[in-house]
C-alpha cells in the first residue's frame, strides 16, 4: 500500500548570506607555470578593531582558484605595504614576484566603505591599474571578486569570472523524507542563498543570459513542471505544465525564448517557447528521445541529445527547426551538452566502457578531448570566460562538484560539509 | 498469460486462499486463472461488487501486489514474465474503470539527468501501451518520469542500478 504524500514543503526564500562558505573549494591538481603574485593584506581604517572582510584573502583565493596564479603565502611576505609609497620594489624582485597588489579598506560611516587597490609590475616598478570603489557592507565580497576580475584581465588578457555565481541542487535525507534545495552561491562558494526547497525533485537550473532569472524543473506537484524565477525578488512563474515531460529548459541568448523538452505529443521532443506569448514552436519530429537543448551563443542554432541513431549523441538544428546534423561520432554515449561562451566548443557527458566523463568537442577541428577521470561525471557548465568547466561527480558515496580548466591541467573540488550537491550551472558574467 | 485473472476470479481466489491453511503459492493462482479464462461475461458483475475488488489489490499473495517492472540497461523492453504480470493489472483495471494508476518511470544514475528523464518516460509509455492494448482506458493511466531522481536503491553498483531501472505502478487512492 502506498500513501501519496501531498504535503509539499516549499519555501521561496532568499536567505541572508552567512559568513561561511557553503561550498568548500579545494584545489586537487595544481598547474605548473602559475604566475607568482603578492597580495598584501589590505589596510583598515574604521571604528571596529578588525576589518569586516579580509579583502586580500578573497582576492588571493580567487586568483589561486583560477589555476593561473600562485599567490605568495602570507608567511613569505617580506613587508606589508598598504600604499604605493610604502612599496620597496627591490625586496619583491628578490622573491621573483612578478606582480604586487596593495590596498586599503576604509569605513565612510553609515555602513558604507571604500575599497581602493593598486596592481604593480614589480620589475618595472610601475602601477598597472588602480581603482577606488564605494561599497555597502553587503557588497564587500562582490567588490573583492570584481577586483580579482580586474587583476586577472590585466595580467592574462582574458576576462575573469570571479564576480559570478553558481546555481546548484543539494539533497539531504531527513528521516524517510528527502529534501531538495536549489541554491545560488558566489563562485567562491560563499553567500549561498536558497531559491527553492521541496520534498520532491528539483532539476536542471538554467540562467537567463542577463543573469537575472533562473529556469528550473520542479516535481513539487508530483509531475514535471518548468518554472522561471527572478533571482533578486524570488517572484516566479509556472511556464510549462503539459502532460508528460516538461524538462531541460534553456534560455535563448536574447532572453526572448526558452527551448525545452515536452512529451505532450507522445515522446520527448524539443520545442521553443516565445516567453511573451507562450506560443510553442516544435523543432524536432522523431520517435527517439530528443532532449537537453542548448542555444549557440549567436542564437542561430540549438544543439540537443537524441538517440535517433540508436544511442544518445549530439545533434545540431537551426533555431527555427529543420534538418538535424549529427555532431558526435566518438563513443557510444554523448549527451547533456553546454556551449562554450565563444560558441567554438561543446562540453558533454561522454560515456565509454561504463565510465561517464566530461569531454570537450572542438567544433572547428572535430577533435574530442576527455578532461575528467571520474566514473559518473555529468552536468558540465562553462564559466562565462570559457576558461573552466564545472560539473558534478562522485567521491565515495557523496555527490560533489568539481571544476577543470578547459585544457584539463588544473582541477578543483567543491563540496558541502554534509549532503550531496549536483547540477551546477555557472552564471553569465552580466547582471552585476 | 499465466497470471491473467479476471476480476471475479481474483475475488474468488482471494476467498479460497484466505480460507486455506496452506499459504497460497503463485503458481497455483496462475494455473487456476488460466482454466477459468473466458468468463468475460461476469466482469461487469465484478465491477458492481467493487467492495470485493479491493481485496485482490491488497492481498500480498495476489500478482497485483507486485507493482514494479524492471528493465535492462538503456532498454524499455518488458520481459515475458512482466508481460504476464501486466496482464493481471490490465484485467483488474479494465474491470474497475474508476481506478486510476500512475506509471512512474525511472532510470539508473548513469549518464545525463534529462536524458534519463527521457528513458524513464519511454519505460512508462511501454507499460502504458501494454495496459491499453489489454483494455485499460487511456484516461485511467497517467505517467510521470522521475529519471534518476528517485532511486529505489542507493549506491553505485550494478545491483543497485538494476533495482532503479523500473516502472512503478501506483494505484491512486489505495
Amino acid at each position: 500500500m502506498r500513501v501519496i504524500f501531498r504535503t509539499i514543503l516549499l519555501y521561496l526564500t532568499i536567505g541572508a548570506g552567512t559568513g561561511q562558505a557553503a561550498l568548500t573549494i579545494e584545489i586537487t591538481q595544481g598547474m605548473e607555470g602559475a604566475m607568482p603574485i603578492a597580495i598584501i593584506p589590505f589596510g583598515w581604517t574604521g571604528s571596529a578593531a578588525a576589518a569586516p572582510e579580509n579583502i586580500a584573502a578573497i582576492i588571493s583565493s580567487d586568483l589561486s582558484r583560477s589555476g593561473r596564479f600562485a599567490p605568495l603565502p602570507d608567511r613569505d611576505l617580506v613587508a606589508n605595504p598598504t600604499t604605493a609609497e610604502q612599496v620597496q620594489f627591490h625586496n619583491w624582485r628578490m622573491l621573483n614576484v612578478d606582480n604586487l597588489v596593495v590596498g586599503q579598506l576604509k569605513e565612510t560611516g553609515a555602513g558604507g566603505y571604500t575599497i581602493q587597490f593598486q596592481l604593480f609590475d614589480v620589475f618595472r616598478g610601475k602601477q598597472l591599474i588602480g581603482y577606488s570603489f564605494p561599497v555597502s557592507h553587503a557588497d564587500l565580497r562582490r567588490v573583492a571578486h570584481h577586483i580579482s576580475d580586474l587583476i586577472y584581465e590585466k595580467l592574462t588578457g582574458e576576462p575573469g569570472a570571479f564576480n559570478t555565481r553558481i546555481a546548484y541542487v543539494t539533497t539531504a535525507n531527513t528521516g524517510a523524507q528527502k529534501s531538495y534545495t536549489l541554491l545560488i552561491a558566489d563562485s567562491d562558494g560563499y553567500n549561498a542563498q536558497t531559491i527553492l526547497r521541496s520534498n520532491q525533485p528539483l532539476m536542471s537550473p538554467a540562467w537567463s543570459a542577463d543573469g537575472k532569472r533562473i529556469a528550473y524543473v520542479s516535481f513539487e506537484n508530483e509531475t514535471a513542471e518548468i518554472y522561471t524565477q527572478d533571482v533578486a525578488s524570488s517572484e516566479r512563474r509556472k511556464l510549462a505544465a503539459f502532460k508528460g515531460i516538461n524538462g531541460a529548459p534553456a534560455w535563448s541568448p536574447d532572453g526572448r525564448r526558452l527551448a525545452l523538452t515536452l512529451s505532450r505529443d507522445g515522446n520527448p521532443e524539443i520545442y521553443s517557447m516565445d516567453l511573451a506569448s507562450r506560443a510553442l514552436r516544435r523543432l524536432t519530429t522523431n520517435a527517439a528521445i530528443d532532449t537537453e537543448p542548448v542555444w549557440s551563443p549567436d542564437g542561430r542554432s540549438i544543439v540537443f541529445t537524441s538517440d535517433r541513431g540508436g544511442a544518445p549523441q549530439l545533434y545540431r538544428i537551426a533555431a527555427s527547426g529543420g534538418r538535424a546534423e549529427r555532431l558526435t561520432f566518438e563513443g557510444k554515449y554523448n549527451a547533456g551538452a553546454d556551449f562554450s561562451p565563444d560558441g567554438r566548443k561543446l562540453a558533454m557527458v561522454h560515456g565509454k566502457s561504463g565510465a561517464y566523463r566530461i569531454a570537450v568537442l572542438d567544433l572547428e577541428t572535430g577533435l574530442l578531448r576527455v578532461l575528467t577521470d571520474g566514473q559518473l561525471d555529468e552536468s558540465p557548465s562553462f564559466s562565462p570566460n570559457g576558461s573552466m568547466i564545472i560539473y558534478a561527480t562522485g567521491t565515495g558515496n557523496r555527490e560533489v562538484l568539481a571544476a577543470v580548466s578547459v585544457d584539463g591541467r588544473f582541477r578543483q573540488r567543491l563540496s558541502l560539509q554534509a549532503g550531496n550537491v549536483r547540477e551546477p550551472a555557472w552564471s553569465p558574467s552580466a547582471g552585476n | 498469460m499465466k497470471y491473467q485473472l479476471n476480476g471475479l476470479f481474483a475475488v474468488l481466489l482471494v476467498g479460497i486462499l484466505a480460507g486455506c491453511s496452506t499459504t497460497g503459492d503463485k503458481a497455483a493462482v496462475g494455473d487456476a486463472a488460466v482454466e477459468d479464462r473466458g468468463t468475460t461475461a461476469v466482469t461487469s458483475g465484478v465491477g458492481a461488487a467493487g467492495s470485493f475488488a479491493g481485496y485482490s489489490l491488497d492481498d500480498p499473495a495476489s500478482p497485483l501486489s507486485r507493482r514494479v517492472i524492471y528493465f535492462e540497461f538503456d532498454s524499455s523492453n518488458v520481459s515475458a514474465a512482466d508481460q504476464d504480470l501486466l496482464a493481471s493489472h490490465a484485467t483488474y483495471l479494465a474491470g474497475n474503470s474508476g481506478q486510476m494508476v500512475t506509471l512512474e518511470g525511472h532510470a539508473d544514475e548513469s549518464g545525463s539527468r534529462e536524458y534519463n528523464i527521457g528513458l524513464g518516460d519511454r519505460r512508462a509509455q511501454a507499460v502504458r501501451r501494454i495496459l491499453e492494448l489489454q483494455g485499460v482506458a487511456p484516461q485511467q493511466v497517467n505517467t510521470v518520469s522521475y529519471g534518476e531522481e528517485k532511486p529505489a536503491a542507493e549506491g553505485h553498483s550494478d545491483a543497485a542500478w538494476r533495482l532503479n531501472r523500473r516502472v512503478e505502478i501506483v494505484y491512486i487512492g489505495r
